[in-house]
C-alpha cells in the first residue's frame, strides 16, 4: 500500500507546484497583442468573430503590450517593424509567448531574397509555436493557439526564458540586422 | 466591532464573487447576441488569477502605492453596502453620502497611480474618466436628493425599507423619470459603451491601464468588479425597493447588470465633449423637472 504520509517538500518542489497552478490559468487566459505585421494578419477576424470564436479558448484581444500575454506575429517583417517588434517585446510582463504566422516568419517566405525583409524571426527574438502556409488558414491559425497552450501545458513554452540566457547571441542578431538597438523610455528620461 | 469588520469583508467579497461570475455570465450572454459560442461561465476568475500570477514592472512607488490604495479604498467602501434589509455590516452607517464619499478614494487612488506611471495615454485617460464623473454625477445627485427629501432619510436601507413599507412603490415607476436619469447615469458610471470614452480601446490603448500589466493590473480588475458590484447594488436599493432576502437581491442585481450590458453592446462610442453636452442637456433638464414635480407639486406615482 502507498505510504499517505505527509512528506515535507523541498523549496524547490513547492515552487514548481505553485508554477503549475499558474500555469493552468495561463493557458486558459491568453491575452494577445497583435502586431499585425504582413497579410497573414487577415486571417485574425474570421479567428475573433462568430465563425471560429476563438474567446471560446479565453483569449481575447489586448490593447497595449503591457497587459498581453502572447504576442501575434503575423507575417513578413521589414528591418523598420522588426525594431518595433523588438521594442514592443521587451515591454510585455513575463511570462510571454510568441506565435509567428505563415512561411514568411519561418524563412522569408515570397521575400526571401529582399534586401529589407528578414528571413528567420527566430534570429531576433524566440518563436514559440509557428504557424505554417501562406496564408494559414484559419483552421490552422486555431491549431496554433491549441498547440501553445500544450506547450505551455508541458512547460515547453520557455521562450521569454530562452531569451534571457542567451541574450547576447539575440542581441547581437538584432544588431547585425539593424545597427543599434536601444530600448529606449521615453516615459523615464 | 471585530465581527463588524469581518462581516464587512465578507460583504465585500461576496460583492467580488458575484460580480465576477456575472461578468463572466455576461460575456457569454454579448457572445449569444454576437453569435459565438462565448468563454467559460468562470473565464473572467482566470483571467484575474493569470494577471495575479505574472510578473510585472512597476514605475515608481507612486505607482504601486496608487494601485493598494484604490483597492483598499473600494474594499473599504464595499464594506458599508447591505445587502438585504438585515444583511448590514455596520448597522446605521449606510448612509448615501459614505459612499459618495469613500467611492472617491478608490478612484482617486487609481487616477494617481495612473498618472504616476507616466504615459500620456493615462493621463488622457484619467482626465476623461474625471470629466465623466463630472458629468453623470450631476443629474443621479438631483435624483437621489429627491428622493431623500421624499423619504426624509439618506441611509440606504431605511430607503429601501420606505419603497418596501409603501406597498412596494419603487423609485423607478414611482418617479418615472428619475428612473430614466438613474439609468442613464449607472451607464456612465460603470463605463458602458456610449460613455466608455475613458477606455477606448481602440483609441487610447485602454486610457488609464495603459501601462499596467501582471500584478497591478490583476489588483485593479479586483477593483473595478468591487466598484461595479457597489454602483449595481445602489440602483437596486435606491430604485428598485432593495431587497428582503438574498435571492430577491440576487435576482435583482442580475436583471440590471445584464438589462445595462444589452443596452451597451449595441451602442457606440461617445466623444469626451458629446458625454458631457449629453449628460448636461436631457439627464440634467429630466432630473430638474422631476425634482420640480415631485417636491413642489407632490405628484408622485
Ligand atoms: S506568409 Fe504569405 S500571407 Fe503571410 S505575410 Fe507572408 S506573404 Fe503574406
Amino acid at each position: 500500500m502507498k505510504s499517505t504520509k505527509f512528506t515535507e517538500l523541498t523549496q524547490e518542489q513547492i515552487d514548481r507546484k505553485w508554477w503549475e497552478i499558474g500555469d493552468f490559468f495561463r493557458r486558459n487566459s491568453l491575452w494577445m497583442l497583435m502586431y499585425c505585421t504582413g497579410c497573414c494578419a487577415i486571417e485574425l477576424p474570421p479567428a475573433m468573430t462568430s465563425a471560429y470564436d476563438m474567446e471560446r479558448l479565453g483569449m481575447g484581444p489586448m490593447a497595449t503590450p503591457r497587459q498581453a500575454d502572447v504576442l501575434l506575429v503575423t507575417g513578413y517583417l521589414s528591418l523598420k517593424t522588426l525594431r518595433r517588434l523588438i521594442y514592443t517585446y521587451e515591454q510585455m510582463s513575463e511570462p510571454k509567448y510568441i506565435v509567428g504566422f505563415g512561411s514568411c516568419t519561418i524563412n522569408g517566405g515570397i521575400y526571401h531574397d529582399s534586401h529589407v525583409v528578414i528571413n528567420r524571426l527566430d534570429r531576433y527574438v524566440p518563436v514559440d509555436v509557428y504557424v505554417a502556409g501562406c496564408m494559414p488558414n484559419t483552421e490552422a491559425v486555431m491549431n496554433g493557439f491549441v498547440d501553445l497552450m500544450d506547450l505551455i501545458k508541458s512547460k515547453k513554452a520557455d521562450g521569454w526564458k530562452r531569451y534571457h540566457d542567451n541574450y547576447d547571441w539575440y542581441k547581437k542578431n538584432q544588431e547585425e540586422a539593424l545597427g543599434e538597438v536601444r530600448i529606449k523610455d521615453e516615459f523615464h528620461e | 466591532m471585530i465581527l463588524n469588520i469581518l462581516f464587512g469583508l465578507g460583504v465585500a467579497l461576496f460583492g467580488f464573487v458575484l460580480q465576477t461570475a456575472l461578468g463572466g455570465i455576461n460575456r457569454k450572454v454579448i457572445a449569444r447576441l454576437q453569435k459565438r459560442y462565448g468563454p467559460k461561465w468562470y473565464q473572467e476568475f482566470l483571467d484575474i488569477f493569470k494577471l495575479l500570477s505574472k510578473r510585472a514592472t512597476s514605475h515608481g512607488w507612486i505607482f504601486d502605492f496608487g494601485v493598494i490604495m484604490a483597492l483598499g479604498g473600494i474594499i473599504a467602501t464595499a464594506m458599508f453596502m447591505p445587502i438585504t434589509n438585515e444583511l448590514v455590516a455596520f448597522d446605521g452607517y449606510d448612509n448615501f453620502f459614505i459612499f459618495v464619499y469613500l467611492i472617491a478614494v478608490g478612484m482617486l487612488g487609481m487616477a494617481m497611480s495612473a498618472s504616476g506611471s507616466g504615459n500620456p495615454l493615462a493621463s488622457i485617460g484619467v482626465m476623461r474618466a474625471l470629466t465623466t464623473m463630472l458629468a453623470y454625477e450631476v443629474p443621479f445627485m438631483v435624483v437621489v436628493l429627491t428622493i431623500i427629501n421624499i423619504t426624509g432619510d439618506s441611509s440606504i436601507s431605511m430607503i429601501a425599507e420606505f419603497q418596501q413599507l409603501a406597498n412596494n412603490h419603487w423609485f423607478i415607476i414611482a418617479l418615472p423619470l428619475g428612473g430614466i436619469v438613474a439609468i442613464l447615469a449607472l451607464m456612465g458610471m460603470l463605463g458602458k459603451k456610449p460613455f466608455e470614452t475613458y477606455i477606448a480601446p481602440a483609441e487610447i490603448a485602454s486610457g488609464p491601464m495603459v501601462e499596467y500589466g501582471g500584478k497591478q493590473l490583476g489588483m485593479l480588475f479586483i477593483m473595478h468588479e468591487i466598484t461595479v458590484f457597489i454602483e449595481v447594488s445602489l440602483f437596486v436599493h435606491l430604485f428598485l425597493g432593495g431587497a428582503e432576502n438574498i435571492f430577491v437581491f440576487l435576482v435583482k442585481y442580475v436583471l440590471v447588470y445584464t438589462f445595462v450590458n444589452l443596452i451597451s453592446n449595441v451602442n457606440g462610442r461617445f466623444k469626451i465633449d458629446q458625454v458631457v453636452t449629453f449628460f448636461y442637456k436631457w439627464p440634467l433638464l429630466l432630473a430638474v423637472s422631476q425634482a420640480i414635480i415631485a417636491i413642489y407639486l407632490g405628484w408622485v406615482i
